[in-house]
């Protein structure tokens, strides 16, 4: 009797504690450590005080507050897949995976699993496709996306006719890395540009061979696909051959303070496309100051506030818990499941009042997600650094890709990655 | 001279400025195994770890900042403006010594007589340890590392050779960076410093008895634990060099353990064991990866340089296995 009673006591308590913790638990793959550490750190800090702010400030959201899972993965993607498989029984809602090496290992496991993945502005470009892709967002835009607005950009520079011009990619010699190279080739048959490819090995710190070939063949234009030291070192070569920074565009992940600053003046004028707005001078960092940074809650040391990788890691939180009310809304629970935040996810809508309600008006071009659209609008704009005022600045409106070309190649990639793995793509 | 041809010379000036770099890290790699045997695996996160602490006395960062901080609550970070080039190098200097003096006394003490490849694993131990430390004493965000040393392409040297292009051509001048002439001159400098000490003064000549017979250098009463100090001292100031200069580059991030993977060819084709097979060595890999890669990279998708430097060893090893200026190894049965 005695024992039953013990039983009956131990069971009631665990539900108590399991009202009592119940959560919305974010897992965080961070890198704080190894060869990417700089940039990581940026984007973890962002990522994890946006969250902060709202267990502070509102007490989580919809009334649940958020619990934090922070798991260093050292931009290791066995790590990666390590630390997915250590928190996914947490209850996790959704994975930030921040490497397109992880993502890639990841898009299998969390289908199955029943866990979103959001590789914002990376990973598998053509998991934009939603019918095949379930599970897997890359909102608000991806790399064919940003491959195609710098040409548009490009274009603009040059009274729309790029005929006779030539445009070196120098690109990290990975996955990653050799992603836009099948758009920029498809766009130099549209435009009648000549497109040059220029691999760098990891980690990029000696580009010697590199740099010297650009010197000889003096492309018009240089685009960069890198990461890490890749790009300061890039950037710096660029610099010493002098070659002219406004016509060297970079990704979104080639476009951080850690990528100019250590070139000093050299890196005057160095453009690169963004997929949100720059600096600090937005309202939400009134609050981000007051309940984060002064409370001694911030995820660093408060230096990092509105820089680009901390705006991109605060921006990938503000979409995750646009997301999780999203999901609240749509099933009636506060307390959602990973399937349910896939359905929020799916059904993301954020126009500019929103933004503006949540203290980031004007941060981002508006976003709609859909069951057949889960890359969001696909807008970018063109950002250049300024090395007298070490700040950057948004110098063009938010523009979209070349639809024609982008949506044909993730059809096109999207189907083949369908056919490969027996998947047949849902209605939507 | 066509175009082509004054191309060619470029790419060999720069591969041999390239090398001059890669030698500066292969350098510590034969210091360390001349002496003691001890192929240590840590002298890239020794190059990383000197450069971050010489960073840290430029700007006045406090060790351990953040550490202090999560331990006593406190919102410390910088001690002052940080201190002028000389006297940040000097006490970097300083802190690589007590750094080679706790490694004798942590590890390699403990060590004695046990087989080459203890002492390899406990050199991978050591590296990730300093890597770990040098995180939490200095940070892991990137750092701008500027000691005076000029950089950039050379003005001079491309409108000298701009005039020794045939008529009728168009030529830009050759490329040159004075950073990689700066690391040029620094590295025969260092080595005319390292060999005229070791010929010259009475320590310079223990170490190279120890290098020569660890036994008999034992019985004429040379201490080994002292040499070993010595020449991981000596191995620290190489691995600062070299970090000032690849820091010099692309700022000061942990990336900078990996120029590590590219002194390995140099090492082999040069030979564990010897100072001039180092920089020989180092000037083969990067005139060799660079000429590679400009005639041949173009054809086969470019980024060949890492696996060609290999490759490149590799062949040498076939006719030389103890490298070009390594000593044979004779083994009597």
């Amino acid at each position: 009797m005695k024992f039953t009673k013990l039983l009956a006591s131990l069971a009631l308590s665990m539900s108590v504690v399991g009202v009592a913790y119940s959560d919305l638990v974010i897992p965080s793959l961070d890198y704080r450590t190894g060869p990417y550490a700089p940039n990581g750190i940026h984007f973890a800090d962002g990522y994890a005080d946006y969250f902060t702010l709202l267990n502070e400030r509102d007490g989580g959201i919809g009334g649940v507050p958020i619990r934090f899972l922070p798991c260093e993965t050292a931009y290791n993607t066995e790590k990666g897949v390590e630390c997915y498989e250590s928190t996914k029984g947490e209850g996790s809602l959704v994975y930030q995976p921040l490497s397109t090496g992880i993502t890639y290992q990841l898009i299998p496991k969390a289908t199955a699993d029943g866990i979103p993945i959001h590789s914002m502005g990376y990973g598998r470009t053509s998991a934009a496709n939603g019918r095949v892709f379930s599970h897997v967002f890359n909102y608000p835009g991806t790399y064919w996306d940003a491959a195609s607005i710098i040409v548009k950009h490009i274009l603009d520079q040059e009274g729309g006719d790029l005929n006779g011009k030539t445009i070196a990619l120098v690109y990290h010699n990975s996955a990653y890395g050799k992603e836009p190279i099948r758009t920029l080739e498809k766009l130099s048959e549209k435009h009648g540009y000549t497109l040059t490819l220029i691999a760098v090995d990891h980690p990029g710190q000696e580009q010697k061979s590199q740099w010297l070939q650009i010197r000889r063949e003096r492309p018009d234009y240089v685009m960069m696909w890198g990461w890490g030291v890749m790009n300061q070192v890039a950037i710096q070569e660029a610099s010493n051959i002098r070659f002219p920074m406004e016509n060297f565009i970079g990704v979104w992940w080639s476009a951080s303070e850690n990528d100019v600053i250590p070139i000093g003046q050299g890196a005057h004028g160095y453009k690169a496309i963004a997929m949100h707005g720059v600096g600090d001078d937005y309202p939400i960092y009134d609050d981000m100051r007051k309940y984060v940074l002064d409370a001694g809650k911030a995820a660093g040391d408060g230096s990092n506030l509105g820089k680009i990788l901390y705006n991109r890691g605060l921006y990938a939180a503000m979409l995750a818990s646009e997301a999780i009310r999203t999901a609240q809304a749509l099933s009636g629970v506060a307390d959602i499941s990973s399937e349910q935040m896939r359905d929020g996810m799916e059904a993301l809508s954020i126009d500019e009042a929103r933004l503006a309600e949540l203290g980031l008006p004007d941060f981002g071009p508006p976003i709609q997600v859909t069951c057949e659209n889960h890359g969001g609008p696909g807008l970018g704009a063109i950002q250049q650094w300024d090395a007298n005022t070490q700040s950057w600045s948004l110098i063009t409106d938010f523009t979209g890709a070349d639809r024609e070309v982008v949506d044909a190649l993730i059809a096109e990639d999207s189907a083949a990655f369908a056919a490969e793995n027996n998947i047949t793509p849902r209605d939507c | 001279m066509t175009p082509d041809f004054l191309n060619t010379i470029e790419v060999i000036l720069n591969g041999l400025m390239t090398g001059v770099m890669y030698s500066l890290v292969a350098l510590g790699f034969v210091l360390i195994f001349k002496a003691s045997g001890i192929f240590n695996y840590a002298q890239g996160v020794m190059a990383l770890f000197a450069a971050l602490t010489l960073v840290g006395f430029q700007t006045g960062q406090i060790p351990f900042a953040h550490l202090v901080n999560q331990i006593f609550g406190t919102q410390v970070h910088h001690w002052g403006s940080g201190m002028n080039n000389l006297i940040a190098i000097l006490l970097t200097i300083l802190v690589m010594i007590l750094f080679a003096w706790l490694v004798e006394k942590l590890v390699l003490q403990h060590l004695v007589n046990q087989e080459p490849i203890i002492l390899f694993m406990a050199t991978i131990g050591l590296a990730f340890f300093m890597e770990g430390v040098g995180d939490l004493m200095w940070g892991a965000d990137l750092k701008t590392l500027d000691v005076g040393i000029p950089s950039g392409g050379s003005f001079w040297w491309e409108d000298v050779t701009r005039t020794w292009v045939s008529e009728g051509y168009e030529y830009y001048g050759m490329y040159i960076d004075l950073l990689d002439v700066w690391a040029a001159g620094i590295a025969v400098l260092l080595v005319t410093i390292l060999t005229l000490f070791s010929q010259y003064t009475k320590t310079g000549r223990a170490l190279r008895a120890v290098a020569d017979d660890h036994q008999a250098a034992l019985t004429v009463g040379i201490s080994l634990r002292s040499i070993w100090v010595i020449v991981w001292s000596i191995a620290g100031v190489v691995a600062l060099v070299a970090g000032i200069m690849w820091g010099s580059k692309s700022g000061v991030q942990f990336s900078l353990s990996l120029i590590a993977l590219k002194a390995l060819p140099v090492l082999i084709l040069g030979g564990f064991t010897s100072i001039p097979g180092a920089i020989i060595g180092g000037l083969i890999i990067g005139v060799g990866e660079k000429l590679f890669e400009f005639w041949v990279g173009p054809l086969i998708g470019g980024a060949t340089e890492n696996w060609f430097a290999y490759v490149l060893a590799l062949f040498f090893l076939m006719f030389r296995p103890q490298g070009l200026f390594g000593e044979r190894i004779i083994e009597r049965v």
